[in-house]
């Protein structure tokens, strides 16, 4: 837990810096016609480095009582995150329809033990449904691929 | 002078359409309360893109009427799976689920559901009186008194919020950061991205929401190990009318944590606390106090009516100040701007049948809500009982769907699972995620207030001091940031009185 509130502490430091950095070369005075653009960022980021560095030093202070995250509550959490991530690199080829029936469809198989056929029909289902909902009824358009453009939209 | 305002509203709110609307929101709503990892904030900024096409008034009406829903979805998994889907919804689990456990769910529901509506009324009520009158006042304020009403409601944050202070304010000051990435449109240069083209456009905060509250909550969730082993209800007729007989009996505990839920709840943040608040005094002034935490429906009452008297509360500042006072106000907030409204002030001349619509299907949302609810809980609860194999990749693709849609935009769900993990370790390390949200909101108006005051008073920050109202805003805002840093003193000060007083 401890290390996790460090090394949580460091990168806001760190990203404070890069700020302070970026509005340094914006110019954080004043201009022909008020403050610059680097002003506001820059005073806040001056603030946030301060504050993460006493959340730091805070977190230093404390004893380590407990895990952040165990190695056994890790797995499930990867097996959404890792996914999920694929489901968005697949998308960008087959649009969103056909990669969030995939993902269904693989999360389903493999995470929950389900069989084929209610799996099938789920993840077919969804993309379905879905389709109908945006595409048809709201008329918001969602990422489309090759399916979609030979089914004639 | 505002009763003919609010005959106008109702001419709007009570549309056949309208009307329709609002059902729908509540059962969307509800069905969002009710799965993990979705809540009235997420909810609502999944749901924004669908109202694009509609006219603003039926676009608010259904994203206020999912809120509603997303409320009482919230204690049915407090109340039945022990499951807190909101944090202000924690203290009904004291009672709640005890009840479930005693086979009183049906009980402790039609209590909580009851409790809800009376507390959202109550506001309601308030807001339909006071809010003209703000938006009065408001209409005399310039940036100063703007910036140093920003300033009150993320001081409330750090001083009232509870928690590490110091993570608040880092929070609060991390959003407001990623609000300038991007173009700056009073000099028109480009800020923080760093050459990146895809940091241009700069972050929504709508992705973030969707990200830190949906995929971070499903991510927490997951952690912990789905298992939802619930109680079952059995709600009739008669069990509700049975409970309704009862619950006149604790109208002091509905009129306190009304109050307390409508003053805690018109600053940021505020509904959580209320709802503990309500909690605590209930407990100490009932008679039979010492049962509280085993089963007590007034233990139900108090928590429920306070968070929905706060949840309604957070509106009155989003629509006369065009300041936001939880997460789900935010969104709302953002679907004006997108709808083509001016939140704030003006609001109240340029837009009557607008707001007043709105107020008025705040009467008709939560009538219907609280009917709703009643008659279709083993409907709403069944839902818990679908596996999380199931549920869970289906969250995580509403989740990306809300978040392409708000912009077209592929790299928004990208964002969306980078602030999900933001989310999830944020959540596990108290970090709080609602300051986070609010900045990346406000942080441009927050940002141009700050320049045209600068502007006025020619660099001189004196100017937030001198003006009157600007000046007692900001005492008062500079107070709350110091109060965790004084409280120790304080607190020792007293000790004795203190002690005596737990809550």
């Amino acid at each position: 837990m401890r290390t996790a509130d460090l090394v949580t502490a460091a990168v806001l430091m760190l990203l404070g810096g890069v700020v302070i950095f970026d509005s340094l070369r914006l110019g954080i005075g004043w201009g022909t016609d008020g403050p610059r653009s680097g002003f506001f960022p820059f005073w806040l980021a001056v603030l946030m480095t301060a504050t993460s560095a006493l959340i730091f030093v805070q977190a230093l202070r404390r004893p380590v009582t407990r895990v952040f995250v165990s190695r056994a509550a890790l797995r499930p959490v990867l097996s959404v995150l890792g996914p999920a991530t694929a489901m968005v690199v697949v998308m960008q080829v087959t649009g969103l329809y056909v990669a969030s029936a995939i993902y269904v469809a693989f999360y389903m198989r493999w995470i929950g033990r389900h069989r084929w056929p209610a799996t099938i029909a789920m993840a077919v289902g969804l993309s379905v449904v879905t389709f109908l909902v945006f595409e048809e009824w709201f008329l918001v358009p969602m990422p489309k691929g090759p399916l979609e453009a030979w089914l004639g939209y | 002078m505002g009763f003919e305002n609010l005959i106008l509203g109702f001419s709007v709110a009570v549309t056949p359409f309208n009307l329709f609307v609002a059902v729908l929101g509540i059962l969307l709503g509800t069905i969002i309360g009710v799965l993990p990892g979705l809540g009235g904030a997420n909810g609502v900024a999944i749901l924004l893109p669908l109202t694009f096409t509609m006219p603003p008034t039926s676009a608010i009406i259904l994203l206020t009427s999912i809120y509603w829903g997303a409320l009482f979805g919230g204690a049915i998994t407090s109340v039945l799976f022990n499951i807190p889907g909101e944090p202000w919804s924690v203290a009904t689990t004291f009672d709640g689920y005890p009840l479930a456990r005693q086979g009183q769910g049906a009980q402790a529901l039609t209590a909580a559901f009851t409790s809800s509506f009376v507390g959202a009324f109550f506001s309601i009520v308030l807001i339909t009186l006071f809010a003209p009158l703000l938006a009065e006042i408001a209409l005399k304020f310039g940036p100063p008194e703007f910036f140093a009403i920003q300033l009150l409601t993320f001081s409330s944050f750090v001083g009232l919020g509870g928690g590490n202070p110091l993570k608040s304010l880092v929070t609060i000051l991390l959003g407001f950061i990623l609000a300038t990435v991007g173009l700056d449109i009073v000099t028109g240069q480009l800020r923080l991205t760093f050459g990146v083209t895809d940091l241009m456009k700069g972050f929504d905060f709508i992705v973030a929401v969707i990200g830190l509250f949906g995929i971070g909550e499903i991510l927490l969730s997951i952690e912990e190990g789905l298992s939802f082993r619930g109680a079952q209800a059995r709600m009739n007729l008669r069990v509700v009318l049975d409970t309704w007989k009862v619950l006149p009996r604790y109208w002091r505990t509905f009129l306190r944590g009304s109050f307390i839920g409508f003053w805690m709840g018109f600053k940021p943040g505020g509904a959580t606390p209320a709802s503990f608040m309500s909690y605590a005094f209930a407990k100490r002034f009932s008679p039979r106090g010492d049962q509280f935490g085993k089963g007590e429906l007034e233990g139900v009452v108090a928590p429920e009516t306070a968070a929905h008297a706060a949840g309604v509360a957070a509106m009155l500042p989003m629509l006369t100040l065009g300041i936001p006072g939880s997460p789900t106000a935010a969104v709302m907030l953002g679907g004006l701007i997108i709808w083509g409204l001016q939140p704030g002030p003006m609001l109240f001349k340029e837009n009557p049948e607008f707001v007043w619509g709105l107020i008025a299907s705040m009467y008709t949302g939560n009538i219907i809500g609280v009917l709703m609810v009643l008659a279709f809980v083993p409907l709403f609860a069944a839902i818990l009982r679908v596996p999380f194999a199931i549920l869970t990749p289906l969250i995580v693709v509403v989740c990306a769907i809300g978040s392409y849609a708000v912009h077209n935009s592929m790299i928004d769900i990208w964002y969306m699972l980078l602030f999900g993990v933001i989310g999830y370790v944020f959540k596990k390390l108290d970090y709080p995620l609602a300051p986070l949200v609010l900045a990346l909101v406000l942080g441009d108006l927050a940002e141009n207030a700050l320049r045209q005051s600068l502007i006025m008073s020619q660099g001189s920050l004196s100017i937030f001091f001198t003006r009157p109202i600007a000046g007692a805003i900001t005492a008062l805002a500079l107070l709350f940031f110091l109060l965790p840093a004084l409280s120790p003193w304080l607190r020792r000060g007293r000790r004795t009185p203190a002690a005596s007083h737990p809550a």
